[in-house]
């Protein structure tokens, strides 16, 4: 059977003021999604609800691993159930190697019943796979020995998030503005590294992938089933890859004329945001 | 050996006319005590008006209830100590409730003249050699009551004395141990004579980790010309024991100390912890390492005192809070008039784990010299609730991830401490401790 993340009807709000108004979303295993949006539509609260970031309430609607409400799991178990999120701002842990913070987090990922103080992946091991990985990705060995995200330049902490995905193997994965902040050389490299990582997820199979951007470079090398466009805090089309390249080249006017009443919802969350 | 005669509570003129006449001590000693005894007696107890105590309250501290070498049955078993863990020793000393119970020192250092071990001991077989630094009197016994009594009372002290060039390259430790609702009035006293080098880790314990007590002591190090010393103080008293200590520092020209402090237990400890810089290209680095819980209350202040030119004084503390823990930080960099040249730094960090903790935070300079370089910073903070988000997309627990968080708080200090053993035991020590953050 193939795996799937389901959303139904998901709505969110966050200090009572509603962001997400009944989105659906049915990803399976092997798939590619991407998701588009003028800023504010709710892409990445969708991606932190579905990791399940502790300030966004869900007010209504599920979200389903292979037909189990994960909804109220934390964040944690989301993880070792297999999700991840590559974040378009991840935080810096000062004092914390890379390579260290990474070991927790692979050995937590792959063994989801560890318990704190259990035995971590070998050292041999570890770093083996991790070199590896940063070669593949074209990170300088030393990145390991930094500390996480601390000080470093945009473009290292995008690379570092998807090393972090290619270390952890996710069933699915969300990419939230990976391709922000990168020059054209860099979005080719991670265009071209998300399509390896995503044909070697554990298991065989490959990962379901959901895309947020506001580019279509990105997906030059993961060219996209579906296509989403999210407005006013709801999916409110879905077409193919050339759908990508028309809202990329031309905006989001035809997609506000051709639905107002997400377009009014967009205002009126504006108008929230700005008080 | 302290008769068990010796049980009257509080410190009273039968207590200590009773100890003089146990300790069979040369002359020029025990004037020294009585001296000082007859100041502890002048002096008031501190109080709050006092800008050193003003926020440290110890109204609730009474010296008559503790009973100082009151004979307390000895426990079978010590605390384990945890800086000497896997470490290749030169030699090792262990008292209980300010008592000496064992010390050893490697043949090999024993032959360089080197003398380790109880200074209640080896002050009467080398009075000659110990007499001027003990008269030096570091730590001043008219600075408040506490010191005062120290000197009057000190017992069950330690020694490390080095001569000239000579070097040792494996740790001395010593393991000072407390039984519950004991006190402990020891002195560490550290010797290193031109050019000699040496590492000394203490560290402090009570029979029982909920242990209440009295601890009043005192520590002197002195660095002639060219020494090194790296020096460890781990205190880690039960959390019901009052820790009153003068520590001072004096380091001689070219010479080097590296001075780390751990504070994980006690109820209330005062602290004064000071480093003065004597010759030119005289070198002090300073690390602290807190992690405070329950209703703890540490004070610390330091004092880094350059007394000559081309010096360079580093401190470092860190301190992370848990529950309703307070810690109080105040830095003094004083730059005397010929101390041309200085560079000094103080920087304090500390990381809120509950919002009922609280930090204070002071740095001062007090500059006479007018070609130095001096700079100072603290900060304060909390584990970020993004941060904690972050490290549990990636499979953490959030307990998991807390504990990364504070270790990785600490890791530019320990960074900073070269010995692995006091490095892993602090490590270790402090994510025990950790519980959650609360909210």
């Amino acid at each position: 059977m193939t795996e799937t993340l389901k959303i139904t009807n998901l709505h969110v709000a966050v200090e009572g003021k509603p962001i997400l108004r009944g989105v659906n979303l049915t990803i399976n295993r092997g798939e590619t999604h991407a998701l588009m949006g003028p800023n504010g539509s709710g892409k990445s609260t969708l991606g932190n609800v579905i990791m399940g970031h502790p300030n966004y309430e869900v007010t209504d609607g599920t979200i389903e691993l292979n037909g189990e409400d994960i909804s109220e799991w934390d964040a944690t178990e989301r993880a070792r159930a297999g999700i991840f999120m590559a974040f378009q701002r991840p935080m810096a842990i000062p004092g914390v190697k890379m390579a260290d913070f990474l070991r927790h987090a692979t050995t937590n990922v792959r063994n989801p019943a560890r318990k704190e103080g259990e035995e971590l992946i070998p050292m041999r091991q570890f770093r083996k796979e991790l070199t590896e990985k940063m070669e593949q990705l074209r990170m300088d060995t030393e990145f390991a020995r930094r500390y996480v995200n601390d000080g470093f330049s945009g473009g290292e902490m995008k690379r570092a998030e998807i090393l972090q995905m290619a270390m952890l193997r996710p069933k699915f994965a969300i990419l939230d503005e990976t391709d922000s902040g990168l020059d054209v050389d860099a979005v080719k490299l991670a265009s071209q590294s998300i399509a390896q990582i995503g044909k070697e997820t554990a298991g065989g199979d490959q990962m379901g992938i959901l895309i947020i951007t506001h580019h279509d470079k990105l997906l030059d090398q993961n060219t996209p089933d579906f296509t989403h466009v999210m407005l006013g805090g709801k999916i409110v089309e879905t077409g193919g890859v050339e759908l990508a390249h028309e809202l990329y080249t031309d905006g989001y006017d035809r997609i506000r004329a051709s639905y107002p009443e997400a377009a009014v919802a967009e205002q009126v969350m504006a108008e929230v945001e700005a008080v | 050996m302290i008769a068990t005669a010796l049980s009257t509570t509080g410190f009273s003129q039968e207590v200590f006319d009773a100890f003089l006449a146990e300790r069979d001590e040369p002359g020029w000693l025990t004037d020294r005590r009585v001296a000082a005894w007859s100041q502890f007696n002048k002096l008031g107890m501190p109080n709050n008006r006092d800008e050193e105590w003003m926020r440290t309250d110890i109204r609730l501290f009474h010296f008559d209830r503790f009973a100082p070498f009151a004979g307390i049955e000895a426990p079978s078993e010590l605390p384990p100590a945890l800086l000497a863990t896997g470490v290749d020793l030169a030699g090792r000393s262990v008292s209980l409730d300010s008592r000496s119970l064992s010390n050893e020192i490697s043949d090999e250092c024993a032959k360089q003249g080197v003398l380790f071990g109880s200074l209640d001991s080896l002050v009467k077989e080398h009075g000659n050699l110990l007499r001027p630094y003990i008269e030096r009197q570091l730590v001043d016994p008219n600075q408040d009551k506490f010191s005062a009594l120290n000197a009057a009372l000190w017992s069950g002290a330690n020694l490390l004395f080095v001569p000239k060039g000579v070097k040792v390259a494996r740790p001395f430790h010593s393991f000072t141990a407390m039984s519950a609702g004991g006190v402990d009035l020891g002195k560490t006293l550290v010797i290193l004579e031109q050019g000699a080098e040496a590492t000394l880790l203490t560290e402090t314990a009570s029979t029982d980790p909920e242990a209440g007590g009295m601890h009043c002591g005192s520590i002197e190090l002195i660095l002639e010309k060219e020494a090194r010393l790296r020096y460890v103080n781990l205190q880690n008293w039960g959390s019901g024991v009052w820790h009153f200590a003068h520590q001072m520092g004096h380091v001689g020209a070219n010479a080097g100390l590296q001075w780390t402090i751990g504070a994980l237990g006690s109820r209330l400890a005062k602290v004064n912890q000071h480093v003065a810089l004597t010759g030119p290209d005289a070198e002090a680095q300073v690390n602290g390492v807190m992690f405070t819980h329950g209703k703890q209350h540490l004070c610390y202040n330091t004092h880094q005192h350059h007394k000559a030119p081309f010096c360079r004084s580093d401190l470092l503390y860190k301190s992370a809070l848990q529950d309703k823990s307070r810690t109080v930080w105040r830095g003094m960099i004083k730059v005397d008039e010929a101390a041309q040249r200085t560079d000094a730094y103080q920087r304090n960090d500390n990381l809120m784990l509950s919002t009922a903790a609280r930090a204070d935070s002071i740095p001062g300079l007090e500059i006479e010299a007018d070609d130095v370089r001096c700079t100072h910073g603290s900060t304060s903070g909390r584990v970020d609730d993004h941060q904690l988000f972050y490290a549990m997309t990636r499979g953490y627990t959030r307990q998991e991830a807390v504990r990364m968080i504070v270790s990785g708080f600490f890791q530019q200090v320990f960074d900073r401490i070269t010995i692995e053993s006091v490095r892993d035991a602090l490590g270790e020590a402090i994510g025990r401790r950790v519980r959650d953050i609360e909210e």
